[in-house]
């Protein structure tokens, strides 16, 4: 090697020497709490040397991008779906499209084993699985028009595979929406203040969509920050809200009733033209996230909070409140989003490889991106791990534990070896103007408070608590609320297609009849989920959550085994260890939580154990809470029984598209040229 | 302020304008207005409020992916 690229190097190894110090300190660091800024440092460290070493390994040696081969975005430029974009503008883009909900709430429910464990697997998982997954996905559509997942399936494993992970998509779309609805329930729960201020961005938005319609056409700029004063003013007249003799009764509402007003909006938001609700509400969640990112990420720069969480705790033995189950495989399919999300593969193949300017950017848009949305985890860890511990449970763990009042549930918490007073308990609530704090699982609530304690520190202090905590629940309420709302859009395009298959009327997503049903049949799917989950005995984030990391990482185990199939047709066989290596691993994840789910003897873990706990307790005449009688007794076995279902299907069809894959992989090898079904080249035009 | 920096502020600007917008799904419009003049002369590109609205009908339409988790 030449002198001179070996002291290119340097710059990198003084990096490397710097995150291997901060790793250091995260890891060993015994008995007294750290910085959480050796964390960030670490986190950062890591990202940047695996995007210039793994990352441009596999751009340049594995997938040897060409910038001289033509791009959709030129072949196809319409100036509308099509068109050559920035790379710094298409990141962007491609980044407000992944993030949400998913790495900001795993990390929290990760955070009762510690913070050690969730920050190893977000910086192994995103670097080896999650980012590579995304930018290969997103070379492979880029390679083939842009087209989608499904598509792409059906091209290289065959038409059966294809419709087999469409099929798939819609279920763990179902899932998908079910938790994510759960989530905002859970955070609104006896909350008048959480309630006003998500129900007040129904009719912000309307007033949006109508100034951007006929007002001021087009108003993206003024539109949003209308709507920005207008959220702000009712995050601020939440409090007297909550303090009003009159409102406050009447937005105090108990789960299901909110479930119910949930449905009720899905439907009606994914009927109505999408100018009026849907689309402003979007402008503003996905404005709003990002800017709440940034802010976040200033914030804990500013603050440095420490750790208060241990690096481990007892719970890593599985026996944790929050979720049950073992650490592996539980917790690497709990932190989903942030380390690999298969979510992330729809996007890839959706608009971004339309409008990638050159196949050099796609590593950086790809890896890159994936690489921010595992930093948006890492702060999500830090918020969920600067709280006292002793709050983080009385907040995660389920009610049957903790009893009712203060006292109970300190006493129970201090107990589980997280001294906490009653007094600690009533002054939370009342700092971030709460009734209570007790038992507000689904992670939102527990990142609120977090976030509150480090946006406080910078703006407003004690005081802005409330409004800060208020902003926070906002913040999450409304993108998924948006995620809802688009969610049941397009699972009702896909029901109308599968459909339309045996029907063929149902094809015309204009008509509305068909309109109404599909509708109808999506929200009730989700709905059953998140209906469930609400009544659920052990608190409904512990059984929807790992049904969603499951059927997410299967996902993603889809899409390597796509990636890994395209590689060896490709006839870069002896690289696709770098899809297939991370394939194995989320099968082995998965497979085993997926069977765990089903078939261990623990009623808290497995579906069926609980299904035949509820259903010998009921045999006896003996009612177990929370049921109150023998008819809700029949329907927990029967939902146990689904759960179970649902599982095993998500396991069939990971199992069916492995089949699929490795027959294709053979194929492969077997055939002396490469079969990849790409487009064909074509040459960069001048520019 | 001296002038390459203050044409540097603007070109930033523009860019993160651009950005935010495609957020949103709202492409670059003068880069579609260029593409249609030049690659279809014999068409009349949308105005700013048309395009706007073909947009934003597309951006929920059939075949799109939602968001994700």
């Amino acid at each position: 090697m030449k002198p001179s690229r070996i002291l290119s190097h340097l710059p990198w190894a003084a990096l490397a020497v710097l995150g291997a110090t901060a790793l250091g300190v995260v890891a060993l660091t015994r008995g007294e709490t750290i910085n959480a800024l050796w964390m960030v440092i670490a986190s950062v460290c890591v990202f940047l040397i695996g995007y210039r070493y793994y990352g441009l390994f596999l751009a340049h040696k594995v997938l040897q991008v060409d910038p001289g081969r033509m791009t959709p975005a030129h072949r196809f430029n319409d100036g509308l779906d099509y068109v050559p974009t920035n790379r710094y503008v298409l990141y962007g883009h491609h980044f407000a499209a992944i993030a949400g909900a998913g790495p900001l709430v795993g990390p929290v429910l990760a955070a009762q084993m510690g913070y050690l464990p969730g920050i190893l697997w977000i910086l192994a998982g995103v670097v080896f699985a999650g980012a590579v997954q995304d930018f290969i996905i997103l070379f492979i559509s880029t390679r083939r028009d842009g087209r989608s997942i499904g598509d792409l399936v059906k091209a290289e494993l065959g038409p059966v595979p294809g419709v087999i992970a469409l099929f798939g998509t819609f279920l763990i779309m179902v899932i998908i929406l079910a938790v994510l609805a759960l989530i905002v329930v859970k955070a609104l729960t006896n909350s008048p203040w959480g309630t006003f201020m998500v129900g007040a961005t129904i009719p912000i938005a309307i007033l949006m969509g109508v100034y951007a319609r006929y007002l001021r056409p087009g108003r993206i700029g003024e539109m949003s920050l209308i709507g920005f004063v207008l959220l702000m003013a009712s995050i601020w007249f939440g409090k007297d809200v909550s303090a009003s003799s009159f409102l406050s009764p009447l937005l105090t509402l108990d789960g299901k009733t909110l479930t119910w007003l949930l449905i009720g909006y899905g439907f009606v938001a994914s009927v109505l033209p999408v100018w009026l609700l849907l689309a402003p509400r979007d402008y503003l969640s996905t404005f709003l996230k990002v800017g709440t990112i940034v802010g976040l990420a200033i914030g804990i720069a500013i603050v440095a909070p420490h750790l208060q969480m241990p690096p481990l705790t007892r719970f890593v033995d599985g026996t944790g409140p929050v979720w049950s189950g073992g650490l592996f495989p539980f917790l690497f399919i709990t932190i989903a989003c942030g380390s690999v999300s298969g979510f992330h593969a729809l996007i890839a193949s959706g608009t971004t490889p339309k409008m990638l300017d050159n196949e050099r950017h796609a590593a950086f848009i790809g890896y890159g991106g994936m690489l921010m949305e595992s930093f948006v985890a890492v702060m999500a860890l830090v918020a969920a791990s600067c709280i006292e511990p002793g709050i983080y449970f009385a907040m995660n763990t389920p009610l049957a534990v903790l009893g009712k009042t203060a006292e109970s549930a300190a006493q129970a918490v201090t107990q589980m070896g997280f001294v906490v007073t009653p007094q600690q308990l009533v002054e939370t609530a009342r700092a971030v103007g709460e009734n209570t704090i007790i038992s507000r699982a689904g992670g939102a609530p527990t990142l609120a408070v977090g976030m509150a304690h480090i946006l406080s520190g910078v703006l407003g202090g004690k005081v802005m608590m409330a409004f800060w905590y208020h902003f926070a629940i906002l913040f999450e309420a409304l993108f998924i609320l948006t995620a809802v709302d688009a969610g049941t859009r397009s699972g009702r395009f896909m029901l109308q297609d599968l459909l339309g298959t045996f029907v063929p009327s149902f094809k015309r997503t204009e008509a509305l009849i068909p309109n109404l049903v599909a509708t109808a049949l999506c929200v009730s799917a989700w709905g059953y989920f998140l209906y469930q989950g609400v009544v659920d005995p052990l608190g409904g984030i512990n059984t929807l959550w790992p049904l969603f990391g499951v059927a997410n990482q299967m996902l993603a185990a889809v899409a390597l085994i796509l990636a890994t199939v395209v590689l060896v047709k490709m006839k870069r066989q002896r690289y696709a260890w770098v899809t297939a290596v991370p394939t194995v691993w989320l099968l082995a994840c998965t497979l085993t939580a997926g069977w765990q789910k089903i078939f261990s003897a623990n009623p808290k873990v497995g579906f069926l154990a609980q299904a035949a706990k509820f259903g010998d307790a009921a045999a006896k005449g003996q009612v177990l809470g929370p049921a109150k009688d023998l008819a809700q007794m029949h329907q927990i076995v029967v939902n146990n029984y689904i759960d179970a279902g649902m599982c095993g299907l998500f396991v069939l069809v990971v199992l069916a598209i492995l089949a699929f894959g490795i027959r294709s992989v053979l194929k492969g090898l077997a055939s002396p040229k490469p079969t990849a079904c790409e487009s064909e080249y074509q040459p960069m035009p001048d520019a | 302020m001296p002038e390459p920096v203050l044409a540097f502020l603007v070109a930033v600007g523009r860019r993160v304008r651009e950005t935010a917008r495609l957020m949103v799904g709202v492409p670059d419009y003068d880069a579609y207005v260029r593409h249609v003049r030049i690659k279809h002369p014999e068409r009349t590109p949308m105005t700013y409020p048309e395009f706007f609205r073909e947009r934003q009908e597309a951006r929920f339409a059939a075949g799109r992916n939602g968001k994700c988790c």
